[in-house]
């Protein structure tokens, strides 16, 4: 089992999941309708949960505990698509984020339900069910959003054109590819972006909305790298505030 | 969460039950008296109508103004355990204000009323949550003992006479004494731990002992009105007995802790059964209840800014052809 390429890529799924999870958690109060509130807040606390979850298995291949590594470690350490680490903005564009990312990480879970390390496999088949709601809230609030009113379908329409190149930058490929498709560990991220633009392709022609030019993609990468916008940076000095005043005290 | 009505002491008390046909309302108190709950399309008296509209409007913005001071710590909070169990109870508080607006809509006014009375200030909302959180361990503090006080107020509220204000509190408050279990269990935490935590939990205890005092309200002036708002059983326990269960039941827990209460006159008075206090200072109570208090100004303007973000969305969803509908409670 080729252990450094089985970390590379719980780290950047843990770390995708914990950034957006926070931001998620962001709306907490100041929803559009109060449940909407209660339906971020439930999304972000399955994502956090989720995010632990593969902590605990990087701990488990000798990584640090989960909150060590979660609140202690600078934006340079972390492997999440700079995508997510962008603010909440308005609501179009934290539901546009929603829905590209969830319907990503539904496919992303799928294939590794039936990954040949067991232990994450494990993890895949629990968070699908879970995924399958997240998934769910963000095609309904897209196809109707897209189609409402002349103000909501130019608010999603320019919330997916600002998204498009960020989110094409979830599939930036690791340094592990082929020794994880070999071991079957895991497709590969083009494998995963492949079913990616065939899933939302059909949903995004229900709700009105048009996929930016093939000629303009330009994915935003780096993220994997751990090379972040100004973003990420603050927010985890927010994430960390209390736990480094004493990382070693019980909270 | 949320603490008691606040009923304007200024206004007339003899027109309560003025007007109304007396054989009707000798046979919905009768009913009253029964232990029957009142439903949503039964008669009532008017005063009856607008005293709980008033009070469970009140409580719901407490619900959805008390997730601000509270959520600000969700992206804070210091490790996962705390961190999910934050957002989880913060949440919950937003399910209250939801199903608390359900239960008032259906005396007769609107969510978006309501909302529109919230944030024109027209509409009071616990004054507690006009003070700020400004360390973790405040928010342990609020939901430990903020809570508590909660608590104490829903669960006689609970047993009040219209229907579904009953049935909302009586899932409120099973959701309550879980975030009662969470808020204790942080202050624990704090209070057995670094030096540095059992001083900034001390700090933070020092911080909300007004506020908390406060929370129950004003001692009740014995009136016409007050007592007919108990017979109805609008009104259950009086800010007094509250306050006075309340010291009873957290003070010795407090003081367990290692921690101290601010007030030096704090003691139970062996020959009365009551406890002593300080009394508060109700001056400050009404500046802050009128808009004048450290973040009455900043809730507001965060519940504005939402709803005025959020209103394309609105827009959105509705639907010209379809029917307002009470909400069945």
């Amino acid at each position: 089992m080729n252990t450094e390429a089985i970390k590379e890529l719980l780290y950047k799924m843990a770390d995708d999941l914990l950034i957006i999870g926070h931001r998620n958690s962001e709306w907490t109060g100041l929803g559009p309708i109060l449940e909407e509130d209660i339906a971020f807040s439930s999304m972000a606390q399955d994502k956090i949960g989720q995010s632990q979850a593969l902590f605990q298995l990087l701990h488990e291949l000798g990584e640090q505990a989960p909150d060590t590594v979660a609140f202690t470690r600078n934006a340079n350490q972390f492997h999440n698509a700079q995508f997510l680490e962008l603010p909440n903005g308005d609501y179009d564009f934290s539901l546009m984020r929603h829905f590209l990312y969830d319907i990503a990480d539904q496919l992303r879970f799928e294939m590794l339900a039936t990954s040949s390390y067991e232990p994450l496999a494990k993890v895949a088949r629990k968070v699908k069910g879970e995924l399958k709601y997240h998934v769910f809230h963000a095609n309904t609030w897209i196809t109707k959003l897209g189609t409402a009113t002349d103000e909501s379908h130019a608010r999603m329409q320019a919330a997916l054109s600002a998204s498009w190149n960020y989110a094409l930058g979830m599939f930036e490929e690791g340094s592990f590819e082929v020794q994880l498709k070999t071991e079957n560990i895991f497709e590969g991220e083009s494998a995963l972006k492949n079913r990616w633009l065939e899933t939302i392709t059909p949903i995004f022609a229900k709700a009105t909305l048009t996929i930016p030019d093939v000629k303009t993609w330009e994915p935003k990468l780096g993220g994997r790298k751990g090379y972040h916008t100004e973003h990420l940076q603050p927010l985890l000095d927010e994430m960390s505030e209390v736990f480094t005043i004493d990382p070693s005290a019980e909270w | 969460m949320y603490g008691n009505a606040y009923i304007d002491p200024n206004e007339k008390p003899k027109s309560i039950i003025d007007g109304e046909d007396p054989i009707k309302l000798a046979e919905f108190e009768a009913r009253i008296a029964r232990g029957e709950k009142i439903e949503p399309k039964d008669w009532m008296p008017r005063e009856y109508r607008k005293q709980l509209i008033r009070m469970i409007e009140q409580h719901a913005h407490s619900e959805i103004i008390g997730a601000l001071p509270e959520g600000t710590w969700i992206t804070r909070a210091p490790g996962f355990k705390r961190k999910l169990a934050l957002m989880a109870k913060v949440q919950d508080e937003v399910g209250h204000a939801q199903l608390l607006y359900s239960a008032a809509e259906t005396l007769g006014k609107s969510r978006e009323e309501m909302t529109n009375d919230l944030i024109t200030g027209k509409s009071k909302y616990s004054n507690v949550f006009n003070y700020p959180a400004f360390t973790w361990a405040d928010a342990c503090i609020i939901a430990w003992l903020i809570d508590a006080g909660a608590i104490i107020n829903q669960v006689a509220n609970a047993k009040g006479s219209y229907g579904p204000y009953c049935r909302a509190l009586d899932r409120i408050c099973t959701e309550e004494s879980f975030h009662l279990k969470y808020g204790h269990d942080n202050v624990v935490t704090l209070a057995t731990g670094t030096p540095v935590q059992r001083k900034m939990v001390q700090e933070a205890l020092n911080r909300w002992w007004p506020p908390i005092m406060h929370f129950f309200g004003p001692s009740d002036k014995i009136s016409n009105h007050t007592e007919i708002l108990m017979r109805w059983k609008v009104k259950m326990a009086t800010n007094d007995d509250m306050r006075q269960q309340f010291l009873n039941m957290y003070v010795p827990k407090i003081w367990d802790l290692g921690l101290t209460v601010p007030d030096a006159n704090l003691k139970k008075n062996e020959a009365t059964g009551k406890w002593d206090y300080t009394e508060p200072d109700w001056e400050e109570f009404k500046r802050v209840i009128n808009g004048g208090g450290p973040c009455n100004a900043e809730r507001l303007a965060v519940r504005r800014m939402a709803e005025e973000r959020g209103r394309w969305v609105r827009n959105a969803l509705l639907n010209k052809a379809e029917k307002y509908v009470t909400p069945l409670a």
